[in-house]
């Protein structure tokens, strides 16, 4: 069994609204999956029913090849978009019940709170109260607290909202190590920066539906305009069928730079023989859509 | 299971970890001790030795006042004026005037003092004078000494109830009532206090958004009955420790004050009365309604009560009365987002509360009184309203049923309140009405 989790057909509803209309999602082992979609589009929704918060109306979802159920809370880490701890309690004794709450033993907890807390060199704050410290390092703490049980699924609900970029960093580098350990991530953002730097496939979900599905690179590829960017000197003309030239502008006094769509069936090197024929080529370039430009173009797409 | 434990044992230790748990805990027995030891002090123990002058006009009264350890007299025979001002001179506490027609004119009697007269001393004098006045005016009559003796009976009573089985037991309904009070009061404020608990509680982590966490790794049944038990735990070693250290504290305040103390109050009180009634309140020593008499026969008859069974009955009624309530105000607490938005919930809530309290107090004693029998039957009402009739005595089939009711309607309403809880501790903003709760109950999953 590949995916750790397989979410078959589910729906769910509410008095007024449906929430989640017929999504069925695979999340293979071992990668970093982005699950994108606007607000209100249903990704708590589904987080949610993955917790096992709340149970899908219709529909099911299988862990690691089993039926959901009890036995995987433990097995699922979560860290929710709205962070939250006592307030006016001491940092060790609820990060402590939090990790017995998830079915680890104190002794056990304790062992493995020591190694975070070497870690992020936080020591010192063991005894502090939840409320004396700054958000960002509640934040921390709250990290520690949904990886500390070594689940097998993480679901990161915009992890790095609240961190300076020093301490986003650090976060994630964790969430990496994290996966190199074989953990699985499911990383629900609005920040396609850092989609585009950590994740492996991604899920958009739209209007309670899943619209778009896959490897994060074979969606760039679904998505690529086969436009290229060119800068050179000297003057272009479209010399055969294999390519047209959207536009051109002139840079600096001997450059010029335009925008190339090779038509399909085209070999990119007969493009580039053809253009070092007529000009002094100073860069190649091949338009790949940003993550932000297809999150953009798909959620549009379904409005109209 | 084991889930509900980790929560109980948070809750419990969260709260009793607080000074201000600690501050109640101790304050109340010693406010309940202090009471009593005042009560003794009170009555056995007075201040300092009064001076009082008596300046007898009438010239009747001649060795009729006798001192005892509260009161010296002495006998002026001074104008008023220099009478009075001894009362400047600190040399009299207080100055008693009795009147030449004080005979014909009874109301006559002026007693000055410096800086207030106890209630006890102008008493004592307004007693011994009107004694006097009575054997003289009795005497002219010509009724003789003998039959006033005779006439002068004291009436008092006790209250015998019989029981069904012809079973016989006194019963002083005076300390029953204060008992009564003191428990319905009790079960009141602290069903409603720990409840209150519970709520706030909820809404904390509702705000805190800690819910979510949680509720990934536990059901939220499992965290709503953590927390009620943790806290009604909570209120259980309250009332142990309250009972305990009560106990300990009242035993102590009052074997610091010496039974022969105690005695000799009492005598003290025959020495002030005429001779002709010592032999007569020898004979009767317990009914004579002194205050002495009174306190000891009080606490005599509270030493009657059952009160294991009435602090058996305040447990099992606080646990499941607190229990009852307690999911109301945890469902309520799941349904807001701050304690602000709970006014609108807490009118139909303390509703029966409120009824059950006054119905307890105010018909207290009142055995045959059908409202009073049906609240303390009825669930909503019983915790509180049974408190009120148990020092009475409650036939043990009507406390068989009012208990049976309770926890059957206690197991429902935690059925209930946790389908709310569960749909509500997940709703943020808008405030909800009656009727969206209400379709709660019907949610899936």
């Amino acid at each position: 069994m590949n995916n750790i989790l397989e979410v078959h057909n589910v729906v769910k509803r509410y008095s007024q609204h449906t929430a989640l209309n017929d999504v069925s999602i695979n999340i293979p082992k071992g990668v970093i999956f982005g699950l994108l979609g606007p607000n209100g589009a249903g990704k708590t929704s589904l987080i949610r029913i993955i917790n096992q918060i709340t149970g899908p109306d219709e529909g099911h979802v299988l862990f690691d090849g089993q039926k959901l159920n009890q036995q995987h809370i433990k097995e699922i880490g979560y860290l929710p978009e709205e962070r939250g701890l006592y307030k006016k309690m001491k940092v060790g004794e609820q990060l402590l019940y939090l990790a017995q709450l998830k079915g680890l033993s104190e002794k056990q907890a304790l062992e493995k709170l020591k190694e975070w807390f070497i870690k992020f060199d936080i020591k010192t704050w063991w005894t502090k109260n939840v409320e004396d410290l700054s958000k960002g390092m509640q934040q921390k703490i709250q990290f520690v607290a949904t990886v500390l049980h070594e689940p097998q699924l993480i679901i990161l609900d915009e992890p790095f909202s609240g961190f300076d970029p020093i301490n986003a960093d650090l976060i994630k580098n964790e969430i990496l190590e994290l996966k190199e350990k074989g953990s699985t991530i499911i990383f629900s953002t609005h920040r396609m920066e850092s989609v585009e730097e950590l994740c492996d496939h991604i899920a958009l979900i739209n209007k309670s539906e899943k619209v778009l599905d896959g490897e994060k690179n074979e969606i760039k590829e679904r998505f690529k305009t086969n436009t290229y960017n060119i800068k050179y000197s000297g003057e272009l003309l479209t010399t055969s069928n294999d390519f047209e030239i959207i536009n051109t502008e002139k840079i600096e006094d001997n450059f010029s730079s335009s925008t190339i769509k090779l038509n399909s069936g085209t070999p990119v090197n007969q493009l580039i023989r053809q253009i070092i024929d007529q000009v002094e080529l100073r860069s190649f370039g091949e338009n790949i859509p940003s993550m932000n430009d297809i999150f953009k173009m798909v959620v549009n797409e379904t409005i109209d | 299971m084991k889930n509900i434990l980790l929560i109980l044992r948070r809750e419990y230790l969260v709260r009793i970890k607080k000074k201000s748990f600690w501050v109640m805990t101790l304050l109340m027995p010693l406010l309940v001790s202090g009471f009593y030891a005042l009560l003794f002090w009170g009555v056995f123990n007075s201040r300092e030795v009064q001076r009082v002058s008596i300046l007898d006009e009438s010239g009747s009264f001649t060795q009729k006042f006798k001192d005892s350890e509260k009161v010296k007299f002495e006998y002026l025979n001074l104008p008023i004026d220099s009478a009075l001002s001894r009362l400047n001179q600190k040399r009299t506490d207080i100055v008693a005037v009795i009147p030449k027609d004080i005979i014909e004119e009874p109301s006559g009697l002026r007693i000055y003092t410096g800086k207030g007269v106890g209630f006890e001393i102008q008493g004592k004098i307004e007693r011994i004078i009107q004694n006097e006045i009575r054997n003289v005016k009795l005497s002219k009559a010509g009724i003789d000494q003998k039959v006033l003796e005779d006439a002068d009976v004291d009436v008092s009573s006790k209250v015998v109830v019989v029981s069904k089985e012809g079973e016989q037991k006194e019963q002083n309904t005076l300390a029953s009532t204060v008992l009564g009070f003191i428990t319905v009061i009790l079960m009141f404020s602290t069903v409603i206090g720990f409840g209150m608990q519970v709520m706030r509680g909820v809404i904390e982590e509702k705000t805190n958004r800690i819910i979510e966490v949680i509720i990934s790794s536990v059901k939220p049944f499992q965290l709503m009955m953590g927390k009620i038990l943790g806290v009604g735990l909570v209120g259980l070693t309250q009332f142990t420790l309250w009972i305990t250290l009560t106990f300990v504290l009242t035993t102590v305040s009052s074997s610091m004050l010496p039974s022969q103390q105690i005695a000799k109050a009492a005598q003290e009180q025959m020495s002030e009365m005429p001779q002709k009634d010592k032999d007569k309140i020898a004979k009767k020593m317990e009914q004579t309604p002194s205050d002495a008499g009174k306190v000891m026969a009080f606490i005599q008859s509270a030493k009657n009560l059952n009160i294991p069974l009435i602090i058996g009955c305040f447990l099992f009624y606080f646990l499941f009365g607190y229990l009852f309530y307690a999911s109301v105000y945890g469902a309520i607490g799941s349904a807001v987002d701050n304690e602000t938005d709970t006014q609108q919930f807490m009118f139909p809530i303390m509703l029966p509360l409120l009824a059950g309290y006054l119905i307890g107090l105010m018909t207290a004693g009142q055995t045959d009184n059908k409202l009073l029998f049906w609240a303390s039957i009825i669930p909503f009402t019983s915790p509180i309203t049974m408190m009120s009739r148990l020092p009475f005595g409650v036939e043990p089939w009507e406390l068989i049923l009012s208990m049976s009711l309770l926890v059957i309607s206690t197991f429902g309403m935690v059925w209930i309140a946790a389908k709310i809880y569960r749909v509500g501790i997940l709703m943020y903003g808008k405030k909800p009405t009656f009727k969206e709760i209400g379709k709660w109950l019907f949610y899936k999953g």
